[in-house]
């Protein structure tokens, strides 16, 4: 395996008497989308801030690239781009203007930035737009630009935090598009979001946070593996439901919960296949109506990680 | 190298703004005009200056240098709302140089004060206020209100970093009033009680006014007798530029650098 380029040991944060980050451990291997997933107040943005060298880490250690946040932040500055929350633009300029003071301020040399400021608003379909004030832009106009400006030095390691909040579906996937050239240009990405279907279409690798501590880590597929699915079946009559039940544990382990003619069971580790599963309730004499087996999504896995249930630690023992 | 050429991106950014939005400058020079009837006829029909003399005459170095101290607003709610928008933490998470932020916003205004004295001395000449003493004390006096607006520029980007917000920014920004009327700027400070007229001495709009008066040959300028600033005012005001320069520079730039909260 190569070696990560981000790499946090021990990270902490204190707000206070408020702790953001209790020993964050993250390894992000390059050119990969990596997700970060986990509740309000988990830490997702916190962690960013320090990668980015905005907030400063009350303990641990944090390399980006090979350069300490803490001791080496203006290397870290030099190799990194930052997509915030905040569409942070200015206001009172056009979207054209923005992108080439920030450019300038990247390093690109004036022509450099106004080169590179139109090659990415073209690439982004926004060249109509850019000449107008951002204050009378659409909300998803304005992330878009405010992405955009991330983008301008093609950096190495790039921190999205929410990119497609607010946008509506065609942005989004013309940023999900973005995001894999970046990739294939060998851009490493991380990336918080709240929708996690946009994490489990782009991220290779996600990480799950809570109480600013990593609580799980590996692929979505990994990830959902690990809660499993769920059996959804409708028997035609109540006469038949002891007995599809009894059949439905025996297949899963789990106790089924019936609603009416309605049977849902979770099914934990390997699912059974679906035809194993109607000639068992066929050969039990149970009349199926209907059967659907669902494969978990990462809202799932979200939910089982970190909701109320999950606040033991032994739970993802 | 680094810091002047960001330095002058972010002024450049400034500056591009009022072009966006002429109706802002146009605003922050029709104050001051109408300040200029008010105060001139309105109140100066009433005002007598001691040692005699044209009110018109003394008041208006006090408008020049009230013109100037609401630079502290403009710069401090222009961080803010950047803060707000989170444009401050973009400039902090780029390899731009640190003091380039706070340097861009105190030399834009700084440049924009030219356009608002230029206006200002114009008003003045039309209403029948005159520099008496020769080319080079008028320039030293105009050069002297081009620095304290810049002053007052660096104390607005620094108060724009502490503030947390952009709606108490724009609360506070009144209060920048207060600072030119407790001065010697309409009125002598002779007839006020003592307490009060300690404060307005030492005011450096006070200093200040006293030394464009004495550079401009108006009236208002007191004896040896009178506070030290006031007796001394050309010095003294360069003193006060040389300390809020020295106080706030630092701190606007070390208080943008500081990483975190």
């Amino acid at each position: 395996m190569t070696d990560p380029i981000v790499r946090t040991s021990g990270l902490r944060k204190d707000f206070g008497a408020v702790t953001a980050l209790s020993g964050l451990d993250l390894e992000i291997p390059p050119h990969v989308v990596y997700g970060l997933l986990g509740p309000n107040g988990a830490g997702k943005s916190t962690t960013v801030r320090i990668l980015s060298t905005l907030t400063r880490a009350s303990g641990g250690q944090a390399v980006v690239a090979g350069f300490d946040v803490a001791r080496e932040p203006g290397s870290v500055r030099e190799v990194i781009g930052l997509a915030g929350q905040d569409a942070a633009l200015d206001h009172g300029l056009s979207g054209r203007e923005n992108l080439r003071i920030f450019g300038r301020l990247s390093r690109l040399g004036v022509r450099g930035a106004r080169r590179r400021a139109d090659e990415l608003l073209e690439r982004f379909d926004l060249g109509h737009a850019a000449d107008r004030q951002v204050g009378t832009y659409s909300g998803g106009m304005r992330r878009r630009i405010h992405l955009i400006a991330g983008l301008l030095r093609a950096p190495e390691v790039l921190f999205l935090d929410e990119p497609t909040t607010g946008l509506d579906p065609r942005s989004r996937i013309g940023v999900w598009e973005s995001i894999r050239d970046l990739v294939a240009d060998g851009t490493t990405v991380l990336l918080t979001s709240q929708y996690l279907e946009e994490v489990d279409r782009l991220a290779s690798a996600v990480a799950v946070i809570d109480h600013g501590r990593l609580i799980a880590e590996g692929s979505p597929a990994q990830l959902k593996s690990r809660i499993g699915g769920h059996i959804d079946v409708v028997v035609d009559s109540v006469d038949h439901l002891p007995g599809a039940m009894a059949v439905l544990e025996r297949l899963t382990g789990r106790r089924p919960e019936a609603d009416g003619t309605r049977i849902v069971v979770a099914a934990v580790g390997e699912v059974p296949p679906l035809p194993r599963v109607v000639r068992e309730l066929d050969l039990a004499g149970a009349g199926i109506r209907d059967i659907g087996i669902r494969e978990p999504s990462l809202d799932d896995v979200f939910l089982s990680l970190t909701g109320p249930a999950a606040r033991s630690p032994e739970v993802m023992a | 190298m680094i810091l002047l050429a960001d330095g002058w991106t972010l002024t450049l950014r400034k500056l591009l703004q009022l072009r966006h939005q002429p109706g802002t400058l146009a605003a922050m020079l029709i104050g001051p005009m109408v300040f200029v009837v008010l105060f001139g006829f309105v109140f100066g029909s009433a005002i007598a200056i001691p040692g005699g003399g044209n009110y018109r005459e003394y008041l208006l170095p006090g408008l020049f240098v009230m013109t100037t101290v609401p630079a502290i607003s403009t710069a401090m709610v222009a961080i803010a709302t950047d803060q707000g928008h989170g444009v401050i933490d973009r400039l902090r998470s780029m390899p731009a140089s640190r003091a380039a932020v706070p340097l861009g916003q105190a030399n834009s205004d700084g440049i924009t004060g030219i356009f608002g004295l230029t206006v200002m001395l114009a008003c003045g000449l039309a209403v029948g206020w005159r520099a008496h003493h020769g080319i080079g004390k008028t320039l030293a006096g105009i050069g002297l209100l081009l620095l304290f607006r810049y002053a007052m520029s660096w104390i607005g980007t620094f108060l724009g970093l502490v503030i947390p917000s952009v709606q108490m920014a724009a609360g506070l920004a009144p209060l920048t009033f207060v600072i030119s009327m407790l001065s010697n700027s309409f009125v002598p400070t002779d007839g006020m009680p003592d307490w009060l007229r300690t404060i307005c001495d030492w005011n450096p709009v006070s200093a200040t006014v006293t030394a464009c008066r004495s550079l401009f040959g108006n009236p208002g300028v007191p004896g040896p007798d009178a506070a030290w600033p006031l007796a001394h005012p050309v010095t003294a005001s360069l003193l006060w530029l040389a300390l809020l320069l020295l106080i706030f520079v630092p701190l606007s730039v070390r208080r943008f650098a500081r990483a975190g909260l």
